[in-house]
């Protein structure tokens, strides 16, 4: 690991006029420092900042402070009682050492586990622009399907941000420009040419909380992850959906994917599929259709598309079962 | 090989202790054996030199002696109720400085990657992989380590009940296991055999003691 100056910021204020990488849980930032992938010269140690509060918000929803430990949020009575999609998401990421440490801005800034750009021996347009992409031709079982470009088919790693993407949290940030306000659909970035930039946030702005609107009265919501091995593995396909039924039609649907998508994948054409339909397996099938007609499989990792569709199904009728 | 900076008890014992790791049985443990045997072992390949220098310098000696690193800054932890200043580098992470700088080998190094819980300890209560975190991040946190979890000469209920059960073979994952295993004893999971088992993922056994190790942590989760 190379050397770093290393600081702690006081005050927000501090931390983003600070020239540095922010520092927090550490749970990707070390991992990536480990094998050289990550080389900050400098890390702001933010985690004395006044950021680890989940509070109810006036409108009903949930303002949860980037500080917030996932263990925290996943366990958080609230969250368990009003999204427990956002609860089932984090307990099925990681191990419990790891949800103790990682934080909640963390996890939305969590970088790709693509084998190739762990290992500074291949190609990565996105730890190096230009140099190539070695899963395109590579072993790309683990890829994405949905967002690729010519540049980049890595997948966005997180089970909380898909789950919030159903949720359509806003990230809310601090920079040297002021504060501002994004929705999660437009924080994070598909590759294209340019697959470094993953999302909207320019350099030395700090995440400081993400707010989740309250949900519409019995509303239900879902998460289900496919993977390898029943525990303590990244998804091979997962999705996150919110629905509300009333007179056995869906009025509202979220829906969201991951392990499949360069970001978290939300999916506006399974929405439409479901708003104003019965709530039925014929409705959902349809869904899942419209959410992986966009999929482009590689070589290795056809059998996403098909997963990611009994994923969207099984994960509609878990939660419609309980209404 | 034993590491260089493992303490050596000789007669310069006393000048160059500051966290002594406990010697189970009275002067002598497993560890203490080996490093004196490692000491030994260099003596004897390098019989001429140390004709030159009279003895082998007492490797933790050699350390205190060595000029500091650049870059090191000082470093003050809480370990198992007691503090130690020491210098370190900001990069050398919380694992390597319990193991190489206090020194404190019960937490072991398997993976690095925060993928085996091998390092695990406890951070303010609470179970963390200690190779991803960086050791100056918690000079103001409670640390516990598997040396610091018995109380008052007695075991914790955990590691009695590793030992009852059987819950290791070759004992390299053992103290990440038994830590993670006694922080989980105060986290809200369920009661079942499965929800230990997920709640333990985070420990990789190599020699797959699993069943016995869901067996020591239901006994002591049953028995409270």
């Amino acid at each position: 690991m190379q050397t770093f100056q290393y600081s702690q910021a006081k005050s927000i204020d501090v931390a983003v006029d600070v020239k540095g990488k922010f520092i927090a849980g550490g749970t990707t930032l070390v991992d990536l420092m480990k094998l050289n992938v990550e080389k900050p010269a400098a890390l702001v140690d933010i985690n004395g900042l006044p950021l680890d509060r989940i509070e109810s918000t006036p409108d009903g929803g949930l303002k949860i402070g980037a500080l917030v430990r996932n263990s925290d949020l996943a366990w958080n009575a609230d969250v368990k009682q009003r999204y427990p999609v956002l609860s089932e998401a984090l307990l099925s990421g990681a191990s419990p050492q790891l949800r103790n440490m990682a934080t909640t801005g963390g996890n939305l800034l969590q970088r790709t586990r693509c084998y190739y750009f762990r290992d500074t021996n291949y190609k990565c347009n996105k730890r190096e622009p230009g140099s190539g992409c070695s899963a395109i031709d590579g072993f790309n079982r683990i890829h994405a399907i949905l967002g690729t470009s010519d540049h980049c088919i890595a997948t966005h790693p997180s089970d909380m941000a898909v789950a919030m993407m159903a949720l359509e949290a806003t990230v809310h940030t601090r920079g040297s420009k002021g504060e501002r306000s994004i929705a999660l659909n437009d924080f994070y970035l598909v590759p294209g040419t340019t697959p470094d930039k993953e999302n909207v946030l320019e350099p030395g702005e700090l995440i400081t909380h993400i707010t989740i609107p309250a949900l519409p009265q019995g509303a239900r919501s879902h998460y289900l992850k496919l993977r390898d091995r029943a525990s303590y593995e990244f998804a091979l396909a997962s999705a996150a959906v919110v629905v509300q039924i009333s007179g056995g039609k869906i009025q509202r649907a979220r829906v969201a994917m991951g392990g499949v998508g360069t970001k978290p994948w939300r999916s506006k054409e399974a929405e439409q599929a479901l708003q104003g339909h019965e709530a039925s397996e014929h409705t959902y099938r349809a869904a899942a259709e419209a959410a992986l007609k966009p999929a482009k499989p590689m070589r290795d990792n056809g059998f996403k598309v098909e997963l990611a569709k009994r994923a969207i199904v099984r994960a509609l009728q878990v939660a419609t079962q309980t209404a | 090989m034993p590491k260089s900076r493992n303490q050596v008890p000789d007669q310069d014992e006393e000048k160059v202790s500051t966290a002594k790791e406990p010697l189970l049985f009275g002067r002598f443990s497993r560890r203490s054996f080996l490093t004196q045997l490692g000491a030994a072992s260099i003596a004897a390949s390098t019989a001429p030199l140390a004709h030159a220098t009279a003895t082998v310098p007492a490797p933790a000696e050699a350390l205190q002696d060595k000029p500091p690193v650049p870059g090191a800054v000082p470093v003050t932890l809480k370990i198992n109720g007691q503090t130690h200043q020491i210098m370190l580098e900001p990069r050398v992470t919380l694992l390597d400085a319990l193991r190489e700088y206090i020194p404190l080998s019960g937490t072991k190094k398997g993976c690095d990657h925060g993928q085996c819980g091998a390092c695990t300890v406890h951070v303010n209560g609470r179970r963390v992989n200690s190779c991803l975190s960086f050791a100056i991040m918690h000079q103001n946190d409670e640390i516990t380590t598997i040396e610091g979890l018995a109380q008052n000469g007695e075991p914790h209920p955990v590691q009695a009940a590793f030992v009852e059960q059987d819950g290791f073979q070759c004992g390299y994952c053992t103290p990440g296991q038994i830590m993670s295993a006694s922080a989980l004893l105060n986290e809200p999971i369920g009661k079942e055999d499965a929800d230990v088992r997920e709640a333990m993922a985070g420990n990789i056994c190599r020699c797959g003691a699993y069943t016995n190790i869901v067996a020591a942590i239901q006994q002591v989760r049953h028995s409270a």
